[in-house]
């Protein structure tokens, strides 16, 4: 499990941060003020959330007047459904193993 | 989404077997027979038990947090960084053994709270590819 992956796990893993990022991908692109409104913390709350979320490559900001509008990039989603993928390919190897025993462990 | 989000860091592989659940409860637990199907190991069948498995590739870190001989098996999965937990469930069939196997990215003092949770990541997907689509 290299680097990215592990941060893209633990940036996902906190439920807050991880309904603001959803929100970003139902409702599009949001000012920082609008989230805080929907996210039941406090705006520094959500800032840092924000700012942990474009670390992982999950978020881009884009400023515009006083305001900062953030938008999702699920396209940062990749690795962790390559590695869901590996996993489930990695598990069905091994039932087939598994079942070649069972069978070797009749005769 | 905020299930599906949560479940996409799982993975669930099932099979039905034509096999009783006794024997594969065998090929779960035996060292030996664990090195046969899935890697070297020094498993032992014992609440707390540390055990390891050994590949070419690199090591994995387990403890057994579940046992339920015959019928359940949940043990930690810790391997670069990411800490799983894999969870064995055996089910008797008319014809054998449906056999699930449930890898789900979670610590172990969370799996209580995990156990049961569907597998939504297909649906999850669908959405992905859909949004992408609009984004286009």
């Amino acid at each position: 499990m290299p680097d990215s992956h592990d941060l893209l796990f633990r940036t996902l893993a906190d439920p807050t941060r991880r309904a603001i990022f959803e929100r970003l991908c139902r409702d599009g692109e949001q000012t920082v003020g609008a989230l805080t409104a929907q996210a039941g913390v406090s705006q520094p709350a959500v800032s840092k959330h924000l700012g942990l979320l474009k670390l992982a490559g999950l978020v881009r900001d884009r400023h515009q007047g006083r305001q900062t509008h953030y938008c999702a990039q699920p396209g940062a989603l990749t690795p962790l459904i390559d590695w869901t993928s590996q996993m489930a390919g990695f598990w069905e190897d091994r039932f087939d193993d598994l079942e070649d025993l069972l069978k070797r462990m009749d005769q | 989404m905020t299930e599906t989000l949560t479940e996409i860091r799982s993975v669930v592989v099932e099979r039905e077997l034509s096999h009783p659940p006794e024997k594969i409860w065998r090929a779960l637990t035996q060292p030996q027979l664990i090195a046969e199907w899935l890697m070297k190991n020094d498993f032992k069948p014992v609440m707390d038990h540390r055990f390891s498995l050994r590949a070419d590739w690199g090591a994995v870190d387990c403890q057994v947090l579940a046992l339920e001989p015959n019928r359940a098996l949940s043990y930690s999965w810790g391997a670069y960084g990411l800490e799983s937990v894999v969870t064995w469930t055996l089910t008797p069939t008319p014809g054998g053994t449906h056999l699930r196997m449930e890898q789900s990215g979670f610590r172990p003092d969370q799996v209580q709270a995990y156990q049961g949770a569907k597998a939504g990541w297909p649906r999850f997907l669908l959405e992905l590819e859909q949004l992408l689509a609009r984004m286009d």
